[in-house]
């Protein structure tokens, strides 16, 4: 999806503004909106992959709007009416109107210090060989979906070199929309700046890419 | 996502206050969450994991050469050697900085960071400015930090746009020969992580 959230190369949000000496939240509702979005998480009604298109998905004034934990809220309401967890009034309200429907696990504060311990490995055992070797020159595709999809618009239809095979993975651009994780070999591919920027820029930017976005050039 | 929160009003917070706190009700009444759960998430990202992690993991890399050679193998591997893995941690491979080299990681699409060696990331790492121009304009942010490298230093950027988490190796400073590894991570910060910042040089403070 060409949404907001796709920023790489936009230039008009001025300069970088760290903030000496900042706490990990700055308010109490930030602390409960990462823990509401972890335990919700871990309870199974979605993957990473539909939370983050979840956010991406928001209104984009509201977007560039909203603090960073704000939009982890709307997003978190967005994917519980999605789910049928709990429905638009419910939340309004902040009170049920019906009994919760069964979700897959509701952890214990025990049980989640072993979650968040294990993590979500993303990587599924590989099937077939990988296609690019390292040192292999590729071409982005210029894919444009209309759903969630890992590629920023800065490197689509773009000249790079394979870095390194980067394992088999998750493909979040299916996972995202309930169509499988549709595992792929995933790719560590190098772009010389001026490939994706023009002018005299002399860096070089690393782009994490799915076999299915690139192709042999 | 250009706001400060200093800049939010008061009226403004009590609102996600208030939302917030309807929202968690909501979901403890329906049975999807414990609030106990909820706590120990916060106690585990605000008081158990952070950059500390990650400095330990540096300055081991520094001190120990057989560590750092299977740093490079497998990140996650060796880092879970240190016991530290987990959620937003599966799949690290750490960047090393050298004279000629300088690493600078970023999450373009939205916040991807090591969670399980640098804890969650500050505001300024998932804001638009950052996001936006780390890819185009690396040297421009950095000097934002005050860092100015050799004009020959080449830059490279990691944007995160898998499960891959990168974590930078800043290179050692002089002046620290023969320094146990505890004193060794005090030089090693957070920025110096991430990138946008170079280790403490010993004498010269933060």
């Amino acid at each position: 999806m060409n949404g907001l959230h796709d920023m790489g190369g936009m230039q008009c949000f001025g300069p970088v503004v760290p903030e000496p000496g900042e706490p990990v939240f700055h308010a109490r509702w930030e602390r409960r909106a990462l823990a509401l979005t972890v335990a919700m998480g871990a309870a199974g009604a979605w993957n990473i992959d539909r939370s983050r298109h979840a956010r991406e998905r928001i209104e984009p004034a509201r977007y560039l709007s909203s603090s960073y934990y704000e939009i982890w809220i709307a997003g978190l309401e967005t994917l519980l009416a999605e789910a049928g967890l709990a429905t638009a009034a419910e939340i309004a309200a902040g009170k049920p109107s019906a009994p919760g429907k069964p979700v897959r696990k509701v952890e214990g504060a025990s049980a989640m210090a072993a979650v968040l311990a294990k993590g979500g490995p993303a990587d599924r055992p590989p099937v077939g060989a990988p296609k690019f070797r390292p040192g292999d020159a590729v071409r982005t595709r210029n894919l444009n979906p209309p759903g969630h999809t890992r590629l920023p618009r800065y490197a689509r239809d773009k000249d790079g070199v394979v870095e390194t095979v980067a394992g088999f993975h998750v493909f979040p651009d299916s996972n995202a929309h309930g169509s499988g994780e549709a595992p792929q070999w995933l790719y560590t591919v190098r772009f010389d700046a001026a490939e994706l920027f023009g002018g005299e820029a002399d860096h070089q930017v690393h782009v994490d890419c799915w076999e299915s976005y690139l192709e042999a050039r | 996502m250009t706001k400060n929160h200093g800049e939010d009003s008061h009226s403004h917070l009590d609102e996600m206050e208030v939302r917030v706190r309807a929202l968690e009700s909501l979901l403890v009444e329906k049975g999807y969450v414990d609030p106990a759960t909820l706590d120990e998430i916060v106690e585990t990202y605000e008081k158990k994991i952070g950059p500390k992690n990650g400095a330990r993991v540096v300055a081991r890399a520094w001190s120990d050469p057989d560590y750092l050679a299977r740093l490079r193998k497998d990140g996650t591997a060796a880092i879970a050697e240190l016991g530290y893995g987990g959620r937003q941690g599966e799949h690290i491979r750490i960047v090393e900085n050298t004279d000629k080299v300088h690493n600078l990681v970023v999450c373009t699409l939205c916040s991807c960071y090591p969670w399980s060696v640098l804890g969650l990331p500050p505001v300024w790492y998932k804001s638009a400015p950052y996001r936006s121009r780390a890819v185009s304009e690396p040297r421009a942010v950095l000097a934002e930090f005050g860092v100015e490298l050799p004009a020959d230093t080449t830059i490279r950027v990691w944007d995160s746009t898998a499960e891959l988490r990168y974590l930078v190796v800043p290179r050692r400073p002089g002046g620290a020969e023969g320094w146990s590894e505890e004193r060794l991570a005090a030089l090693v910060t957070r920025d110096s992580m991430i990138g946008t910042g170079l280790a403490i040089v010993p004498g010269q403070g933060a």
